[in-house]
């Protein structure tokens, strides 16, 4: 598993990749091979607000239903169309597999999240692996 | 996703369990056991529940339990407690039958095997296995036999697909040609004597289920070598999600879903399986009152429409977002593609074509009642 170091990581296993006011965000590799087959996304509607620690969209396994939390706050700007029907792209690229781009409201808050190395002895204690 | 954490201090394990691990599996808490959901190194769930029905699975189902009943009064103490005809089981012959309390409810469902003229051998569910027992032997005092709990004896590996029976003919002497569906024979496997092997399974392939003995070094000897043989026609280990997908796929009940102490037989649409010309058993009085009275709810195949996947527990509501049902058992289905589920509704909305909604996040999700079982495997010429 790869945690890539341009990539800032939240405890609920999503990642957010930000570049200048705007940012992607998608799931982390531990999050996609905890989950497993990946079947269904479901995401905000383009102009949609995202709150920083709040849901604001689901994954789903064959098994599980998992929430997605936002890493940061912010207005969908786009919505990663391919997921609708090709959502198995998230088990084979999670790192480079986005759902959502966002407009970032308050940069500030990108400060809490985990970097590569802390998100990886975060996992490694979680998971016991 | 916090890890899973043991629920009680004596989560159970199979004698595989350690073989599982370095296998690199899944594991997941069930019903008290802790058990691989599914194999990463196998490609998943859904290469796994498609490798059941192209080729072949190997499962570990040592969690399911065992009751073997045996002397002169067997056969009328299987007869009392359960619902099928036990009567009509030739030695060697098995059935899938149901335990009911007296309300005509589920205590479980079984299968029960004919072993010899006077034993024989109910296999049960793992989260009910203690209940079970206790309900049989209380319930068989009267009749001379003896009641004995051997779960604890066996791990049971399930090896199911339509390849299974080429894979264990390569490791038995017994001639499987010879062993219909839902019949038992005893031979050599793996160079074990005289290991009692059910031509049965939970996945709506054929297969095979053998009963080999418990201790690890046995079981894990006889797991690899099953796996080792099944190279050639592409076997897989299996999981609990992939075992799974394939009953609901083949609408076969789960008990805590499709049945329960809550719901009765005609209900769950089992008539196929309960003899009501049987003069007496458990449960019969009340359903034959149940039945002239009619079912408020019954158990129907829903098949999603509108984008989403229903899962157990979510509400299914009529057209006009009215809730008159719930889901039971929901999921994708890997090898039909399709979402599916099986639900309670109330019998007036239970007609093929009729469309429903489950509800998703709080948002109606259109769906439709389809004909079960959703799969159902192709005949053999």
């Amino acid at each position: 598993m790869s945690y890539p170091a341009d990539l800032k990581y939240t405890k609920e296993h999503e990642w957010i990749k930000v570049n200048g006011s705007s940012a992607t965000i998608g799931i982390t590799d531990y999050a996609q091979e905890s989950l497993g087959d990946i079947v269904f996304v479901d995401l905000p509607k383009p102009g949609s607000e995202i709150t920083a620690g709040k849901t604001f969209g689901t994954v789903e396994s064959v098994k599980a239903v998992s929430d997605l939390y936002a890493p940061a706050s912010g207005t969908v700007k786009e919505v990663n169309g391919d997921l609708a029907t090709a959502p198995e792209k998230i088990n084979k690229e999670a790192n480079s597999t986005w759902m959502v781009k966002v407009t970032l409201k308050n940069p500030d808050e990108l400060k809490s999240l985990l970097s590569a190395a802390d998100y990886e002895k975060f996992v490694k204690e979680e998971g016991g692996h | 996703m916090p890890a899973v954490e043991a629920t009680t201090p004596t989560i159970r394990k199979t004698a595989l369990n350690a073989v599982h691990r370095q296998m690199g599996a899944k594991m997941v808490e069930f019903n008290g056991w802790d058990m691989p959901v599914e194999y990463p190194s196998a490609g998943g769930i859904m290469a796994e529940h498609n490798a059941v029905r192209t080729g072949v699975g190997i499962f570990d189902v040592s969690h399911m339990g065992d009751i073997r009943l045996a002397g002169p009064g067997a056969l009328e103490a299987v007869q009392h407690i359960s619902m099928n005809d036990a009567a009509r089981l030739a030695v060697g012959q098995a059935q899938y039958s149901a335990l009911l309390y007296p309300e005509g409810t589920f205590v479980d469902d079984v299968i029960v095997h004919r072993l010899s003229e006077e034993e024989y051998l109910l296999v049960i569910n793992a989260g009910t296995r203690e209940k079970d027992f206790d309900w049989v032997r209380d319930n068989t005092r009267k009749f001379g036999c003896a009641v004995e709990a051997l779960s604890d004896d066996f791990t049971q590996i399930a090896i199911q697909g339509p390849k299974g029976v080429n894979l264990l003919q390569k490791l038995t002497d017994a001639d499987l040609s010879t062993v219909k569906f839902y019949w038992v024979t005893r031979g050599t496997v793996c160079g074990l004597k005289n290991i009692l092997i059910a031509r049965t399974g939970y996945t709506g392939e054929d297969g095979f289920e053998v009963y080999i003995p418990a201790d690890e070094a046995t079981s894990e000897r006889v797991w690899k070598e099953i796996l080792s043989a099944g190279k050639e026609f592409g076997a897989v280990p299996c999981g609990l999600g992939a075992r799974n997908t394939l009953r609901l796929e083949a609408k076969l009940p789960l008990y805590g879903h499709e049945i329960s102490d809550t719901i009765n037989v005609w209900e769950a649409g089992l008539d196929r399986f309960i003899k009501m010309e049987k003069p007496e058993f458990i449960g019969r009085a009340a359903l034959e009152k149940a039945k002239a009275a009619g079912v408020k709810q019954t158990l129907v195949g829903l098949e999603m429409v509108e984008r989403g996947i229903a899962r157990d527990s979510y509400k299914v509501l009529d057209e006009v977002g009215k809730d008159v049902g719930y889901v039971t058992s929901g999921s994708p289905a890997p090898f039909l593609k399709k979402n599916i589920a099986l639900a309670y509704v109330p019998p007036a909305l239970a007609e093929i074509g009729t469309k429903l909604k489950v509800e998703i996040r709080g948002q109606g999700v259109g769906a439709q009642v389809v004909p079960t079982p959703f799969y159902k495997r192709p005949k053999k010429n």
